[in-house]
């Protein structure tokens, strides 16, 4: 395992500009979770530390060594992908056990069998080692496909939304089995997602991208309750940051353009009244859907409130972020 | 993604099938004409009203494989008695057998360049398609367009220059001439068909294969070429049936050494009166390559044909 570093990274396409002067350290050991909408270059930067795609300007270092023009074998990274990277003609056994078999590794069979063992059971795809790859279903395809990158021992793990085609149990079960195994391997993991549950839960580092640009890179925590912008403090929290005019409940600072408020930094029951237009009850919480002079904010009551549409809740700012007109936090 | 076919009703099913089989027997017929021609006795081939029933007879296959001479009623008695049951067959028409005929090698000729030519155009097909499909090519589109644009007129078109060149390069009638000719024609097909099965597979794969510790070759090898299997394959076909029953170029461009049977079997009819037996059994063995090749690799044929039209 390694240390990757992002040195001035940046990478251009045609006109488009996906990675801009991107600069990050994965310490050796992290989980790192890049969010960000599609098209912020969250993949670039995968391909990037792959070595598949080869950055314009900058360079990548893995465990202090430069990778340029290094070629992905050389790199001895293990990537899995959004979809399609199961190789339809083998069974899941020859997939799991092909890159043990490649002239990098040259695994002595005995040791790819146990390997491929291990990793299946983990999986839970033990039963369907002799299936045909195409006779899988989504899930179990990305299963495999995980399991393919886990039989190996590389410097790191670089992973492109590997759940986003999963279904919700599943889902919640192997973010559970990836950050057990990277925890308990010390593995370094890169992590790509727009999914802010999967950054939450198992990221100890999170990069937040924007148009190419690294805005913010911290722990989950650091980001949710330190954004530097507006949009890095509407990646984590669910429902999503409630952005208001920042006068809006007066007193606000010089230069501020907006109030950015989480539901904990709403208080209820003082200050001034809003109406309650939907109550959402989703077991563990309940949403309240506020309309407060004209502006709708949601926020999160107990459980199992009496409240419901038209009743009158007064609420007020507790800690709020202030931004300013550019988006950036005001502190 | 999915698809909403209405399932179609049991009429129209029929009136397809029916239509189908229709189709399936006016195609045979021809074929089956020549089968049963080459079982026909001479007299039987000529006949008219033409024969559906006959007392089948293996004469024309004795007569493709054999030259013979006709000898008189004297010069028959005093021949040995004769050694093998062709011999005897022959004898009875009052000919004897002097020697092999030259189909035998013709057959084969044909079996090289044919082959020879369909080998060498997947190969070379194979890479350029791939070259194509995956690299920055500059000019690719142009390329492309020129490669296509060598069928854009009909082969024999450019018969003259290929000859002049053929003469002074000595090329006129070797194998290797007749290999690259053919393997010229059919190249901007194969590039074209190859292009499009190979763009048909995710990158991914091969990406995932250099990820995995694989060379770019390696990775064409062990994951692209496997899953273009059935694109080559169908290729391949069509390839081999165009060199296989190429006649006009080889009618020009060979006569002694490397000619192929399709400009020899017409020559088998002057050869003691029309001989229908004897072409019609050439045209038939002539058919059982390219019959076995395209049964061997059917399942990829059909997959091959409608690999393209489908959007995943």
């Amino acid at each position: 395992m390694a240390e990757v570093v992002l040195n001035n990274v940046t990478r251009r396409y045609g006109d488009v500009t996906a990675l801009d002067n991107v600069s990050m350290t994965i310490p050796d050991g992290a989980f790192v979770v890049l969010l960000g909408p599609t098209g912020a270059g969250k993949t670039t930067t995968l391909r990037m530390v792959s070595g598949l795609e080869a950055p314009d300007q900058g360079e990548v270092f893995i465990g202090g060594q430069s990778m340029n023009g290094l070629t992905p074998a050389q790199r001895n990274v293990a990537m899995v992908f959004q979809q399609y990277s199961l190789y339809p003609h083998l069974t899941v056994r020859e997939n799991l056990a092909f890159p043990m078999k490649s002239p990098l590794l040259k695994t002595p069979a005995d040791i790819i069998e146990k390997k491929v063992k291990d990793v299946a059971e983990i999986l839970q795809i033990a039963h369907k080692l002799d299936n045909k790859a195409t006779a899988l279903s989504g899930g179990e395809m990305q299963r495999v496909s995980i399991g393919r990158a886990l039989v190996r021992d590389p410097s790191v793990y670089l992973m492109d939304e590997p759940l986003s085609s999963l279904d919700a149990k599943l889902r919640s079960d192997l973010r559970i089995e990836l950050k057990s195994i990277q925890a308990n391997s010390g593995a370094t993991l890169l992590y790509v997602t727009h999914d802010q549950i999967e950054a939450m839960t198992m990221a100890t580092h999170v990069g937040v991208l924007d148009e190419g640009k690294l805005v913010q890179f911290g722990s989950p925590r650091e980001i949710y309750e330190d954004p530097v912008s507006v949009y890095a403090a509407s990646r984590l929290g669910q429902p999503r940051i409630n952005i208001l005019p920042a006068d809006l409940f007066g007193h606000a600072p010089t230069g501020a353009k907006s109030i950015g408020l989480r539901p904990e930094q709403i208080e209820q029951g003082s200050g001034a009244d809003s109406i309650v237009s939907r109550v959402e009850h989703l077991g563990d919480q309940t949403r309240l859907h506020l309309n407060f002079r004209n502006h709708d904010i949601i926020t999160v009551t107990d459980a199992h409130t009496e409240l419901k549409a038209g009743d009158i809740v007064a609420i007020q700012p507790k800690n709020p972020f202030f931004f300013d007109a550019s988006g950036a936090r005001q502190r | 993604m999915s698809f909403s076919v209405t399932e179609p009703t049991n009429r129209t099913k029929w009136f397809a099938g029916i239509a189908v089989v229709l189709y399936a027997v006016i195609t045979i017929i021809p074929l089956l004409w020549i089968i049963a021609t080459g079982f026909k006795s001479p007299e039987d081939a000529i006949a008219y009203p033409p024969k559906v029933v006959f007392e089948p007879s293996v004469e024309g296959y004795v007569n493709l494989f054999t030259s013979r001479t006709r000898v008189n009623e004297d010069a028959m008695a005093e021949l040995p008695p004769a050694e093998t049951w062709y011999e005897e067959l022959v004898r009875e028409k009052g000919q004897t057998i002097s020697g092999p005929s030259r189909y035998g090698e013709r057959f084969l000729n044909s079996v090289i360049i044919g082959f020879g030519s369909t080998i060498l155009c997947m190969v070379l097909g194979t890479a350029a398609a791939y070259a194509f499909s995956r690299f920055r090519v500059p000019l690719k589109d142009d390329l492309l367009f020129f490669i296509l644009s060598t069928r854009m007129m009909p082969p024999i078109a450019v018969a003259i220059p290929i000859f002049l060149m053929f003469r002074n390069l000595g090329l006129n009638d070797t194998h290797l001439g007749m290999i690259l000719l053919y393997t010229a024609v059919n190249l901007s097909l194969s590039v074209w068909l190859l292009k499009g099965f190979i763009d048909e597979i995710p990158v991914e794969y091969e990406e995932a294969a250099l990820i995995d510790g694989y060379t770019r070759f390696q990775a064409f090898y062990k994951v692209v070429l496997p899953q273009a299997a059935t694109g080559i394959a169908s290729t391949a076909i069509f390839c081999l049936i165009f060199a296989w029953n190429e006649y006009a170029f080889a009618v020009l461009l060979t006569s002694g050494t490397a000619q192929t049977a399709p400009p020899f079997i017409p020559t088998i009819i002057g050869v003691g009166g029309k001989d229908w037996p004897a072409v019609a059994a050439g045209a038939t063995i002539f058919l059982v390559p390219v019959m076995v090749f395209t049964i061997l690799l059917r399942k990829h044929l059909l997959r091959g044909i409608t690999f393209g039209a489908v959007r995943k």
